[in-house]
């Protein structure tokens, strides 16, 4: 044939290759009519990717999702038309808000219908504009191979996010000429990381005598764990992080002090409050983590280190800044950086730790700080922890012992209830060897049980700790704090048996209600090597503390039910 | 809160103008005026957009502007150092017994007459901001029928060109 490796495919053919060129090995995803063509060339490409068919295709987005986070690879979901794709949008927005490498395929009526409210068509660039870094239709078969690398390397590059591409189902049987192509290295963004900056940032730490460091997402995908630690070991500086950055540095070292932010721990307010330096890693100042903005580090002069510019002074005002990836900035300020000593801060950090550690009412009834805690002991950094959203979510941000980057799987910006156990699937399937527990509160359970039945299909033994409190936890605690009590439709009746909708499915149910039986439940699950639900029975009084209500600075946090009375007002 | 205006360059293809509005609308961003064209290269359009905003805004608003893929370059237009014109096309109400008088007020203006008819006419005119505030003023008397604005464009005096700006300029 004229051209030497030059093929004339059809699209679904190049999609295939394209995929294959990237490195996917696994996809998740749901078939339909405009899909057909794309699923025939999955079905002849059984042996090379792996598609993994989920009961929902929201639950193949999460999937894709939490496969990406707990690998750091991208995620591949693919959708039909119409009401395919936007059943992913969920998905997309949830990966959006948290910076996750993630690649949507939808398929798409045939050029010609584009426009006319066809059957199962809807405008899905439009719909996922603002939910994705950036999205594509395909309208020349000839565009589609460069359009698909393209869209790998933009979820990839800087900052990650999801990307969509849209694909009529005539572009999938016209056929264009396809050469394979390695797909372009992407480089670690340095192009504005001056020397200067790297001088002013190592002048501004070695003058500072009460620096903390503020750890986000930002240090889990730049993978700079390594540099981060010998950064902390270098400058002695107490580490806090945000919810997206738990696990970037070990919870075990004792220059951890928690999570920061709404329900992180009084020493990270208190240190916020106080420290006069904040060293701003691959953060980006969510709401949840500033409180009140005019009081947030009153006497700190703030450094931020950031890959995305976009970010910086976007929420708070900064005085030093370096864009940049957040590995290279830290080797660089490593290389060069001198051992200092904090000893009275460090004193003062210590003391706020003894003083304020993280504390629940230990008595007869079954506690879910507990479970969290003896899911850890008995998994210990060897398995991989999905969550879902609200009070359980918290819990295990505190409770669970984080050293591992990569362990904790949680929806951070959207709060997606729902997510935990399609991105436990993808998790499991990502990481085969490893144990993947989804630690999930009944109401969000609820919303994607359904994919229990994927789990059961591809016999992914993930391990579901349903903190059932019979409530939407997290919003029945505001009612109880701020509205009076007020349950408005908060109590979740369950009449429903989780234990034999478990076995409805085909997984194992598993009853958990007293403290004496943690242990040998969650030993029981791990041994079964099945998915398992493990329905915990707690009480729904249990709030989450600390807590620092909304509207008021981080350091008006409450650390028990006592200091409940905050004179909030609904509205303010 | 100051008017800045912001000379865009994007790529030429379907959606993007949809992005950069919907981007605008979605962060709260005001826009006074858009005008949008292809530029030397059909591949690429560019875009003038006149925002009103303080300057922490608008420092967000360059930067994300330059996130979204299809811009390619951003730049802050000064008023000083910049040639800014908004084309307006005016209907008026003329009659017989005060054309005459319009007409000198275009004249004066630099405005071309572009349609006549028995009751109005059509005034041509390209300017500044404050040229056309005061061209307009000066027709309102005797009765504006419509008038249909470009919106503003403009390009930087000089040498200088849009590619030699570099993509950050606080560093």
């Amino acid at each position: 044939m004229k051209g030497g490796n030059k093929l004339q495919i059809t699209g679904g053919k190049i999609l295939i290759k394209c995929l294959l060129e990237q490195g996917v090995d696994t996809v998740f995803g749901f078939p339909g009519g405009t899909v057909l063509n794309i699923y025939d060339e999955l079905y002849h490409h059984k042996t090379k990717i792996k598609h993994i068919l989920t009961s929902h295709e929201q639950g193949a987005a999460h999937a894709a999702d939490g496969y990406a986070r707990s690998t750091g690879k991208v995620g591949v979901c693919i959708a039909t038309s119409g009401p395919g794709a936007t059943n992913l949008v969920t998905g997309i927005a949830t990966a959006y808000m948290d910076s996750v490498p993630l690649i949507a395929i939808t398929g798409n009526v045939p050029v010609s219908l584009l426009g006319k409210d066809s059957f199962q068509e809807i405008d899905i660039m439009g719909v996922t504009m603002p939910i994705t870094k950036h999205n594509f239709i395909v309208k020349d078969v000839k565009d589609l191979a460069a359009t698909i690398r393209k869209a790998f390397y933009l979820a990839q590059e800087g900052r990650p996010g999801p990307v969509l591409i849209d694909i009529p189902k005539d572009i999938t049987i016209k056929k264009a000429d396809y050469k394979a192509q390695k797909p372009k290295k992407i480089t670690k963004m340095t192009e504005y990381i001056t020397d200067k900056d790297i001088e002013k940032t190592l002048q501004m730490i070695e003058t500072s005598q009460k620096p903390l460091i503020y750890a986000g997402g930002g240090i889990i995908w730049g993978e700079a764990e390594k540099e981060l630690a010998q950064f902390v070991q270098t400058i002695q500086s107490p580490v806090c992080c945000s919810l997206m950055g738990i696990s970037g540095f070990p919870a075990d070292d004792p220059l951890y002090i928690g999570m920061v932010g709404m329900h992180g721990t009084k020493t990270a307010s208190l240190a916020t409050t106080h420290c006069d330096l904040m060293i701003v890693l691959g953060a980006r100042f969510s709401d949840r983590v500033v409180g009140k903005l005019e009081q947030f580090a009153p006497g700190a002069k703030i450094l931020h280190v950031d890959i995305d510019a976009a970010e910086i002074n976007k929420n708070v005002q900064t005085h030093h800044h370096i864009i940049g990836d957040v590995k290279e900035v830290l080797k660089k300020i490593n290389h060069k950086l001198k051992k200092q000593t904090h000893k009275k801060w460090l004193e003062q950090i210590k003391g706020w730790k003894t003083k304020y550690p993280l504390v629940y009412k230990k008595d007869k009834k079954l506690k879910p700080q507990y479970i969290i805690e003896k899911v850890y002991e008995l998994t210990k950094n060897k398995a991989i922890v999905t969550t879902e959203v609200g009070q359980h979510q918290m819990w295990a941000a505190q409770y669970y012992s984080w050293n591992k980057a990569r362990t904790f799987i949680s929806s951070g910006g959207l709060g997606t209830m729902g997510f935990g156990l399609g991105a436990a699937i993808g998790t499991q399937v990502g990481n085969p060897k490893k144990r993947v527990l989804n630690i999930a509160g009944d109401g969000s359970f609820r919303m994607n049980c359904h994919e229990l039945a994927t789990a059961v299909e591809y016999e992914l033994p993930v391990i579901i700790v349903l903190i059932n409190n019979s409530a939407l936890g997290m919003v029945r605690q505001w009612q109880n704090l701020f509205y009076d009590s007020r349950f408005s439709h908060t109590h979740l009746d369950h009449k429903t048996d989780f234990c034999k909708l478990a076995e409805a499915y085909g997984a194992v149910g598993l009853k958990l209600d007293k403290t004496e039986d943690v242990e040998k439940v969650i030993k029981k699950a791990l041994a079964l090597k099945r998915p398992v639900v493990i329905d915990c029975k707690i009480e729904r009084e249990e709030n989450v503390y600390p807590m620092v209500p909304p509207g008021k600075a981080l350091q008006d946090i409450i650390i028990a039910n006592e200091e409940c009375d905050t004179g909030f007002q609904p509205g303010d | 809160m100051k008017k800045h205006v912001l000379s865009v360059l994007v790529e030429n293809n379907a959606g993007v103008l949809s992005r950069i509005a919907g981007l605008f609308s979605r962060r709260g961003y005001n826009i006074n005026s858009l005008s949008v064209g292809e530029s030397l290269d059909p591949g690429i359009s560019r875009m003038t957009i006149v925002v009103k905003a303080d300057d922490a805004i608008l420092d967000q608003i360059k930067k994300q502007l330059n996130k979204q893929v299809s811009v390619l370059k951003v730049i802050d237009l000064k008023f000083n150092e910049s040639i800014i014109r908004n084309l307006v096309l005016i209907k008026i109400t003329a009659t017989e017994k005060n054309r005459p008088y319009i007409i000198e007020i275009a004249d004066i203006f630099k405005a071309k007459i572009m349609d006549v008819a028995s009751k109005s006419l059509i005034i041509e005119v390209t300017g500044s901001e404050n040229k056309i505030k005061a061209l307009i003023a000066l027709l309102k008397p005797y009765g504006i029928k419509e008038l249909v604005q470009t919106g503003v464009t403009a390009l930087e005096r000089g040498n200088i060109d849009i590619d030699t700006h570099k993509k950050y300029d606080d560093n």
